[in-house]
C-alpha cells in the first residue's frame, strides 16, 4: 500500500501524468461527441472537463498540481489565436463583401450580450462587483479580465463567467440558430464568435469552416467592442 | 514544423509587445493574429508554410480550453450567493446575443445586397 502511495505521489507530482490525462480526456470527449451523432449538448470541452474534475476530486489533487501539466496545452491558446489569421486570409474576399453586416452584427451582438446579462443580473439582485464582473463575459478571457479590473469587477469571477458563457454558447448555438431558420454560415459563425468567444469558435470549426472563420473574426472584433460597450452598459444599471 | 511554429510565436511575441507599448484594448495574441494576416498577405508563400500547422491547431481548438475549464470547476464557489442570478444572466444573455447578432447579420446583408457567392 505504501509502495502504491509512493508510486502515485511520484507520478502525480510531475507534469507528465496531468498532460497525458488532459489529452486522453479530450479524446474521450471528442469520441463521445462523435458517438452521440454530433449532438451539440455532448460538448467536447464539457465532457473532458467533467472527467478531469472528477479525477482531481477523487484523488484530492489541487488544481495547481494539475496545471503544472496542463499549462503546456493552455499555453497554445495564444499561438492558436494567431493561427486564426489563416482562415481569415482564406475568406478575406467574403469578409470584405460582408463588411457592413459584420460590423452591424458585432455592435448589436456585443451590446445585447453585455446589456441583457447586466440587466437580468441587476433585476435578480446581483451586487455592483458581480455586475462589473459580468459585463465583459462575452469577450475572450484576457480581454474580459482586463476590462473587469478596470470597471471594478473581480478577475476570478469574470474568468468563471467567461468560460460558462463560452460553453453555453457552444451548446445552444446549433439548436438556437436552426430554430431561427438562419442558414447563412457567415451569420451563424459571426454571432457565435461575438457571444461566446474562443469556445464558441472551437464549436463553429467543428461544424463548418466558413462558420469557423467568421466566428474567429467575431471573437477578435468583440474584444474591441466590449472595451467600449461594457463600461457604458454598467453605467446604465448602477 | 519548426518554421511555422516560430512564425506563430514571433507574431504573438510582436503582438504582446505592441499591446504593452501601444496600450490598446486588445490582447497580444489578437494583435499577433493581425500581424500574421499582414504576413500572409504580403508573402504568399507563407500561406503554404503555415497551413498544415495552423489547420492542425485549429482542428483541436476545443482541447486548449480544457485546462481553463477544469479551473472553473474549482472556482464555482466564487459565484457565491448570487449564483442563480449570474447563471440565469449568462444563459439568457448568450441566447439573446447569438440570436440578435445572427438576425442583424442576415437583415443587413439583405439590405446591402451583401449576399454570399
Amino acid at each position: 500500500m505504501t509502495d502504491l502511495a509512493t508510486f502515485w505521489s511520484y507520478l502525480s507530482e510531475g507534469p507528465l501524468l496531468w498532460l497525458t490525462l488532459t489529452l486522453a480526456a479530450y479524446l474521450v470527449g471528442d469520441a463521445a461527441y462523435r458517438r452521440s451523432g454530433r449532438k451539440p449538448y455532448v460538448n467536447t470541452v464539457l465532457v473532458a472537463v467533467a472527467i478531469l474534475a472528477l479525477i482531481l476530486w477523487a484523488t484530492g489533487t489541487p488544481y495547481g498540481t494539475y496545471f503544472e501539466g496542463a499549462q503546456f496545452v493552455h499555453f497554445l491558446l495564444g499561438p492558436a489565436t494567431v493561427a486564426l489569421a489563416l482562415p481569415l486570409y482564406d475568406n478575406l474576399a467574403r469578409l470584405r463583401r460582408a463588411a457592413l453586416p459584420v460590423v452591424a452584427a458585432v455592435i448589436v451582438g456585443s451590446s445585447v450580450a453585455a446589456g441583457s446579462a447586466v440587466g437580468i443580473a441587476a433585476l435578480m439582485g446581483a451586487g455592483d462587483q458581480a455586475l462589473a464582473s459580468l459585463a465583459p463575459k462575452s469577450a475572450t478571457a484576457p480581454v474580459a479580465i482586463g476590462i473587469a479590473e478596470q470597471i471594478g469587477g473581480a478577475p476570478t469571477l469574470t474568468a468563471v463567467l467567461v468560460i460558462l458563457t463560452g460553453i453555453t454558447g457552444a451548446v445552444i448555438a446549433t439548436p438556437l440558430l436552426n430554430a431561427l431558420g438562419i442558414r447563412d454560415w457567415r451569420a451563424r459563425g459571426l454571432s457565435v464568435g461575438v457571444a461566446a468567444h474562443g469556445i464558441g469558435t472551437a464549436r463553429a470549426f467543428q461544424v463548418n469552416p466558413t462558420a469557423g472563420a467568421f466566428s474567429g473574426l467575431g471573437m477578435a472584433l468583440n474584444a474591441v467592442a466590449t472595451a467600449f460597450v461594457a463600461p457604458l452598459v454598467l453605467d446604465l444599471f448602477r | 514544423m519548426i518554421q511555422p511554429l516560430l512564425a506563430l510565436l514571433a507574431c504573438q511575441l510582436g503582438g504582446e509587445a505592441a499591446a504593452r507599448v501601444l496600450a490598446v484594448p486588445l490582447p497580444g495574441p489578437v494583435i499577433g493574429m493581425l500581424l500574421m494576416l499582414a504576413l500572409l498577405l504580403t508573402l504568399p508563400r507563407f500561406v503554404t508554410l503555415m497551413r498544415p500547422l495552423a489547420e492542425g491547431i485549429l482542428a483541436h481548438l476545443s482541447l486548449l480550453f480544457v485546462p481553463a475549464g477544469v479551473g472553473v470547476v474549482g472556482h464555482v464557489a466564487t459565484l457565491g450567493t448570487q449564483a442563480v442570478a449570474l447563471l440565469v444572466a449568462v444563459v439568457v444573455s448568450t441566447v439573446l446575443a447569438i440570436a440578435a447578432g445572427a438576425l442583424t447579420f442576415v437583415a443587413v446583408a439583405r439590405l446591402t445586397g451583401a449576399g454570399d457567392d
